[in-house]
């Protein structure tokens, strides 16, 4: 920015702030040496001394934040969040990393295994195998609870490749929902137990998980049909049962619901003075995802435009060489979020988000009833 | 809780258990567009703890009436938030649908 006497700068009305301090409050200016003005003004007064006030007002907030959905699949989301704070955003982007929870396998009770995958291996394989159910649906098993209905969902593999046979894979859709819990018996009761009594397992289901309404007309899988396991050669046999449990991404990773959540800042391309002809060419060629156009001005001349900057990546090759930082100018919009949520798929991304965000309103309500 | 504010209930830290950067740094904020805080900031102390410290230092209120009115804001903006992206998705939904009809 060129240096300017402050007695030459024009006057501002009240209430705003000059064009420059205002540029330097929404945009992160992206010069080909470093990005300046990266940091954004929270404090209240900041301003107090150009009187402008700087402090958060509800409704103003309410006013200008808008979401606009760009894409919306079965797995994966892209949206914008126009007029909020970036500690806001990163909240959401963490919470759903690590705070939304969901169902994964957790024990492995391994009954034979003689392929070459070691057990503990196997059990780690199995427990990154995303499961489509509602993890709302269940609840959280504690240390001392026994394994029930409510908080354990069952999975049995029971795969042997034939002796005289070719080698097998083994893929997800091996995984069998056993609806009525585990079906292995807990050792120490078989002796002492009379013939009548039901033989204890290593669950305690009060009743078959099919019978519950949700899971009717929607048996529990895991999401892909497809993900290979283990190989077995001739004669080689795995018989287990997998416990899957819920949990959250902080504890491990296979619990996140997102295989990534991120967002970026959108990219904002201005042109500081016209760039015609040769000059028009060359920008464009100089930009390897194409932000620029060119447009015909009548008489055979030519200017460039600015058609895609939201695809701009801020290479900043654009920029490179001679004077071409005095055409252009590479920014980025402070509080314009291109948010971007892809879903291991047990729920949908839409819903993720919304459970993100309560999940934040209800750690501010624990924390107000702790305070009073 | 709190801690060092017995005498002088303007200034105030206080130990949030089992919260990280996702709360304290979204309540830095909230606080730090509130007039009456002169100062605030956050630290963890350990990282292997789950804990964090949130320092608020006000004008004159008490900083416990101050912080828990920023967790209120904070609330409040999740709640539009929410609300925002809801009509967003049902916007996008409905769109979508009379486009898919228009090419049928």
């Amino acid at each position: 920015m060129p240096r300017v006497s402050a007695l030459d700068l024009p006057d501002v009305p009240k209430g705003h702030l000059p064009p420059h301090l205002e540029l330097q409050r929404t945009r992160v200016l992206c010069a080909s040496d470093a990005p300046t003005h990266t940091e954004t003004i929270q404090y209240s007064g900041a301003y107090a001394s150009v009187g402008v006030d700087n402090s958060l007002r509800l409704d103003q907030f309410c006013r200008d934040f808008r979401v606009e959905v760009i894409r919306l699949t079965e797995d994966d989301m892209e949206f914008d969040m126009v007029g909020i704070d970036p500690s806001l955003a990163n909240a959401f982007r963490r919470i759903l990393i690590a705070e939304v929870p969901t169902m994964a396998i957790e024990k492995v009770l391994i009954a034979n295994n003689t392929s070459v995958v070691q057990d503990e291996v196997l059990a780690h394989r199995l427990g990154l195998i995303p499961i489509k159910v509602d993890p709302r649906l269940f609840e959280y098993m504690s240390e001392n609870d026994t394994p029930n209905e409510k908080n354990t969902i069952v999975f049995k593999l029971h795969v042997k490749c034939k002796i005289k046979g070719p080698r097998l894979t083994v893929k997800s859709d091996e995984l069998k929902w056993l609806s009525n819990g585990s079906e292995l018996p807990l050792e120490m009761e078989s002796h002492t137990s009379d013939p009548a009594s039901k033989q204890k397992t290593y669950t305690a289901f009060t009743c078959s998980q099919v019978s519950l309404p949700e899971f009717s007309n929607n048996p529990i899988a895991p999401k892909h049909q497809d993900i290979i396991i283990a190989k077995l050669g001739p004669g080689q046999e795995i018989e287990l049962e997998a416990h899957a449990v819920k949990g959250m991404g902080k504890t491990h990773a296979k619990w996140s619901p997102v295989s990534t959540a991120w967002y970026r800042m959108l990219p904002e391309v201005v042109l500081l003075q016209e760039v015609e002809d040769e000059m028009a060419e060359e920008l464009v060629k100089k930009c390897p995802v194409n932000v620029f156009d060119i447009e015909d001005v009548g008489k055979g001349k030519k200017r460039a435009t600015v058609a895609r900057s939201r695809a701009c990546t801020l290479c900043r090759e654009c920029i490179r060489g001679e004077d071409w930082e005095k055409r252009v100018a590479l920014r980025r919009v402070k509080d314009h979020f291109i948010f971007t949520i892809e879903s291991t798929g047990a729920l949908p991304p839409e819903v993720l988000f919304t459970e993100a965000v309560k999940i934040l309103e209800d750690k501010c309500e624990r924390v107000i009833t702790e305070l009073s | 809780m709190e801690h060092g504010s017995s005498k002088d209930l303007t200034a105030s830290t206080f130990s949030l258990a089992d919260e990280d950067h996702t709360l304290a740094n979204s309540v830095r904020f909230t606080l730090n567009q509130d007039p009456r805080v002169t100062f605030c900031g956050y630290s963890i102390p350990h990282p292997s703890d789950a804990r964090v410290n949130i320092r608020v230092q006000t004008t004159g209120d008490p900083a416990k009436e101050v912080l828990k009115d920023a967790l209120q804001d904070l609330m409040i903006m999740c709640q539009h938030v929410r609300s925002t992206f809801d009509n967003a998705v049902a916007e996008f939904r409905t769109s979508k649908t009379v486009e898919d009809m228009k090419i049928k």
